[in-house]
């Protein structure tokens, strides 16, 4: 069954369309509305690797819209120790559950999940690979607050080589039309693959290892986290990590909606005096992930969003 | 030295498979990606290195009382498409096959990348490399989407 793997699994109408019902189904994400659309199914959640928002605002999701959730839990107390595979697990809880979320340390587990399974697979990461749902909360959230995303200048910096956001993420942006800067370090750079596939596919993108120089131009900036342990010693990291930390101060010049963006968890890189801006829209950005997510599930389970979910909604 | 020159080098054989044209020093390759070794009781001549008009240099292989499948020398598409297969029956030519590439090479080689799921040895289902662009030959893993070292895909052979 079609799951959500990379987003080459969605048309530009279809994240379009998957928007609008996210759209719609936000006073019900916020727990102001009771619309059961997903009541007796039940989402597997399969987290081989830490996780916090995305496990949780799938577990949200799922609850909001009336379903129920299991969880595989700690992968040290899980049957993954006694070297169960992949495609064993997938069999199992292919059985239990409607559709499954997960992520997982390898690359390409996702796909392998989604060939092995006859439930949609939504990957929440694979390795350094993919993180199409991400992707699509972030779309969400450029969209509230620009309205649309033709002409839009998207500045992705900090770690573009090992960060899977920017990757599945820098795909959608070039295909709907906004123009994309990758402010990185040298050693971080987008992956060469994925940026001769954006070439190819006509999108100009512009490399650079000036995240500063960017930002008077920039309507969105999208921060990721550089990892201490990507560099070979602490000074390296401490000068690399210096060139990619903002602060409030290095925003005067900024267009005055430009949205700062970060898929969290942060730690150096956006200084806390940014959070008071009008810039700052992280927090928000981590609870689009709710709406997201049931915006996806019901899609990938065939179960329509209603025009009006008022009418169709209950008092909780 | 002429082409009739080279092929003298070893004889003619009466039945078997004859793969001519393999770019020079790839023979060893081309054996190893058709599971031709010493534990094969067939007789195989092979030549490396003679020169060619059309190549500068060429391999030629010569596999006695075996005719090759075509599933077996598709296969050999990753490593020396462009080679030239001669079925031979009572000393002549009975027919001529090309190699085809296909658009997905499964179960021939395991995707080259250290972090790929189907590291796991253990995983069942089957290694697939999707052929993403012919000139110059580009594949990439279905599962990990990683581009694959064409030159390290003979050390990843099944």
């Amino acid at each position: 069954m079609p799951g959500l793997i990379t987003m080459d699994d969605l048309t530009n109408a279809e994240i379009i369309s998957i928007l609008d019902d996210a759209e719609r189904l936000l006073p019900v994400a916020r727990g102001e509305l009771y619309l059961p659309l997903l009541k007796g199914r039940i989402l597997g959640n399969l987290f081989f690797e830490p996780s916090t928002r995305t496990r949780m605002s799938f577990e949200t999701a799922m609850k909001r819209l009336g379903g129920d959730v299991v969880n595989l839990g700690d992968v040290k107390s899980s049957s993954v120790v006694k070297g169960e595979t992949l495609f064993d697990m997938i069999q199992m809880v292919d059985g239990y559950t409607d559709i499954i979320a997960m992520r997982h340390p390898r690359q390409g587990a996702a796909q392998y999940a989604s060939d092995s399974a006859n439930v949609p697979i939504l990957n929440g990461g694979d390795g350094a690979g993919h993180h199409p749902t991400q992707t699509m909360l972030d779309l969400f959230t450029i969209r509230r607050a620009h309205g649309k995303f033709e002409g839009l200048n998207v500045v992705l910096a900090g770690d573009l080589r090992y960060g899977r956001t920017v990757h599945s993420l820098s795909h959608a942006l070039t295909r709907l039309g906004c123009n994309v800067t990758f402010a990185s370090p040298e050693s971080l750079r987008m992956p060469e693959e994925i940026v001769s596939d954006l070439k190819e596919s006509g999108a100009e993108v512009v490399e650079t290892d000036d995240l500063f120089g960017q930002i008077d131009a920039a309507d969105v900036i999208y921060m990721t986290r550089i990892q201490k342990e990507r560099f070979p010693d602490e000074d390296e990291y401490a000068k690399v990590a210096g060139a990619y930390k903002l602060h409030a101060r290095d925003l005067d010049g900024a267009k005055p909606e430009m949205i700062i963006m970060h898929p969290l968890p942060r730690v150096d890189e956006i200084d806390p005096s940014v959070d008071s801006t009008r810039h700052a829209l992280y927090f928000e950005q981590a609870f689009n992930g709710v709406v997201a997510r049931m915006a996806l599930m019901c899609r990938l389970l065939n179960v329509e969003v209603p025009a009006d979910v008022n009418e169709a909604g209950g008092v909780i | 030295m002429s082409q009739e020159g080279n092929m003298r080098r070893v004889t003619a054989i009466k039945n078997g498979t004859v793969i001519d044209h393999i770019p020079a020093g790839k023979a060893l390759s081309v054996l190893k990606m058709l599971g031709i070794g010493g534990d094969m009781s067939n007789p195989v001549s092979l030549v490396m290195n003679v020169p060619s008009k059309k190549m500068g240099g060429k391999d030629i292989i010569k596999v006695e009382d075996r005719e090759l499948t075509q599933g077996e020398l598709d296969k050999l598409s990753l490593v020396a498409p462009d080679v030239s297969v001669a079925i031979i029956r009572a000393y002549s030519v009975a027919e001529k096959l090309e190699i085809n590439l296909t658009e997905e090479v499964v179960n021939v080689a395991r995707c080259t990348f250290s972090n790929c799921i189907t590291i796991n040895s253990r995983e069942p289902l089957p290694h697939r490399l999707v052929v993403t662009r012919r000139e110059p030959l580009e594949l990439r893993c279905r599962y990990c989407g990683k581009p694959q070292d064409i030159d390290g895909l003979i050390d990843s052979l099944l």
